[in-house]
């Protein structure tokens, strides 16, 4: 049981299990309202909007219907809406973060805006992206990964990008679809062209 | 105050292949993560407050119109950081089973009954010291199809935001002293036993409401560092 007084490291992760619908992107289908949404649009928003779509698969290649994504990102302008951004304040309603659950056939979609640059602890700045966790039944504890964007040409000399090898760096990468703000990424949690994932 | 996150602290964390719990074979990762330092986008994080919470979010035994059946329990605690200070303002949702260990998810089969009182999702947000505290019913253990006569610790799912976006945590909450905890592969995906402890309630006698329902302390301990501490004064 827990002891009392400064805590001797943290809270262990488990896994979201394959139930956690009802209590967290119930969407109208359980009698329970939802936080969040797989939008982050607000009314003022201003930057380009664009969808975010894709599938995740596991390691044979089956489509994940029990997984949850929750993306995180900065606004056009590329500042966070969270006070420890110590930069300009933000579009003013604008959340950045949203919460999508697969479907049956694994299916994800975002709406959002496409983040402005960040800087790297260096001030060098990142190419846009967004940070996303991944849940899921089978997962004892959500895997972070990055979503760049294709039509970035800043990606070359993204400093994260840059540490992962040449050839994984298309899994986080969503493709623009031609004449369309919508962008494709599917993720792979395990196995041929594995989705970079994160140790932060 | 300006927190840092060591990723050593990760190390109370299951690995993402936990062999014995057989869902997690096809979905964990084969290749080794890749470090990375923190930049803006980790060390920030989605701030969200009582406006997403609504009155009563906090009492899972009334949002239908009557009583759910089963043991009423107060479930309570602090969210803490790696210091043991309270994390404010954090959203903290939770979902569970009901008395009978029956999810109301279409896909939980298990053949005990549904209770139509009792949905088992609620929500609130810590405190200006990182106080929270739900009112819900004792969720039932239940039987799944890990292993042969696997069955679950009685738990509730828990999930905590917290300062940025590599504070965020679902968890379990256990109950103490549960005869499943050496049978479960997920509670023992957690390798190290003062860590797997920290996921377990304490029964809380002082704050049990005579005539009235258990209560259960659980705090929940975040990532994050001051970055400057005070020390040598």
């Amino acid at each position: 049981m827990q002891e009392s007084g400064k805590p001797n490291g943290i809270t262990p992760s488990q896994t979201v299990g394959p139930f956690f619908k009802y209590g967290l992107t119930p969407t109208g289908e359980y009698a329970w309202n939802d936080a969040f949404t797989n939008s982050t649009l607000t009314p003022d928003v201003t930057g380009d909007r664009v969808r975010i779509e894709g599938r995740v698969f596991d390691g044979d290649g089956v489509a994940v219907p029990d997984c949850m994504l929750e993306i995180w990102q900065a606004d056009a302008q590329g500042r966070f809406a969270d006070p420890q951004d110590k930069r300009a304040l933000p579009n003013a309603s604008f959340r950045g973060f949203a919460r999508c659950g697969t479907d049956k056939d694994g299916n994800y979609a975002f709406e959002t805006i496409k983040p402005g640059a960040v800087p790297d602890p260096d001030g060098k700045p990142q190419a846009p992206h967004i940070l996303v966790a991944v849940f899921g039944r089978g997962m004892l504890r959500h895997l972070y990964t990055r979503i760049y964007f294709s039509d970035e040409a800043d990606n070359s000399a993204d400093p994260v990008l840059s540490l992962v090898p040449a050839d994984r760096r298309a899994t986080l990468i969503a493709v623009r679809e031609a004449g369309k703000s919508v962008y494709r990424l599917d993720l792979r949690l395990q196995g041929d062209n594995e989705t970079v994932f994160f140790d932060i | 105050m300006t927190f840092i996150y060591p990723t050593d602290s990760n190390k109370a964390h299951p690995l993402p292949l936990s062999p014995d719990y057989k869902s997690s074979i096809k979905r964990a990762p084969n290749k080794p993560l890749i470090p990375m330092r923190h930049t803006l986008s980790e060390l920030t994080g989605p701030v969200y407050g009582h406006e997403t919470v609504r009155e009563g979010d906090n009492d899972l035994t009334r949002q239908h119109s009557g009583e759910p059946l089963g043991e009423r329990i107060i479930v309570h605690g602090h969210v803490r950081d790696e210091d043991g200070r309270g994390v404010p303002s954090s959203l903290v949702e939770i979902w569970q089973a009901n008395s009978c260990g029956r999810y109301v998810h279409v896909r939980d089969q298990h053949p005990a009954p549904l209770d139509p009182n009792f949905t088992g999702a609620g929500r609130t947000v810590s405190d200006a010291s990182g106080y929270y505290r739900f009112v819900t019913i004792k969720p039932g253990a239940y039987p799944w199809g890990n292993h042969h006569n696997a069955w679950r610790p009685a738990h509730i799912h828990l999930s905590v935001f917290g300062h940025s976006f590599v504070t965020r945590l679902v968890t379990q909450m256990y109950f103490p002293a549960d005869p499943l905890f050496p049978f479960d592969p997920i509670f023992n995906s957690v390798p190290d036993e003062k860590a797997r402890a920290r996921m377990v309630s304490s029964f809380d006698l002082e704050n049990t409401q005579p005539e009235w329902a258990l209560c259960y302390r659980f705090d929940i301990v975040l990532r994050g560092k001051n970055a400057t501490p005070m020390e040598n004064h």
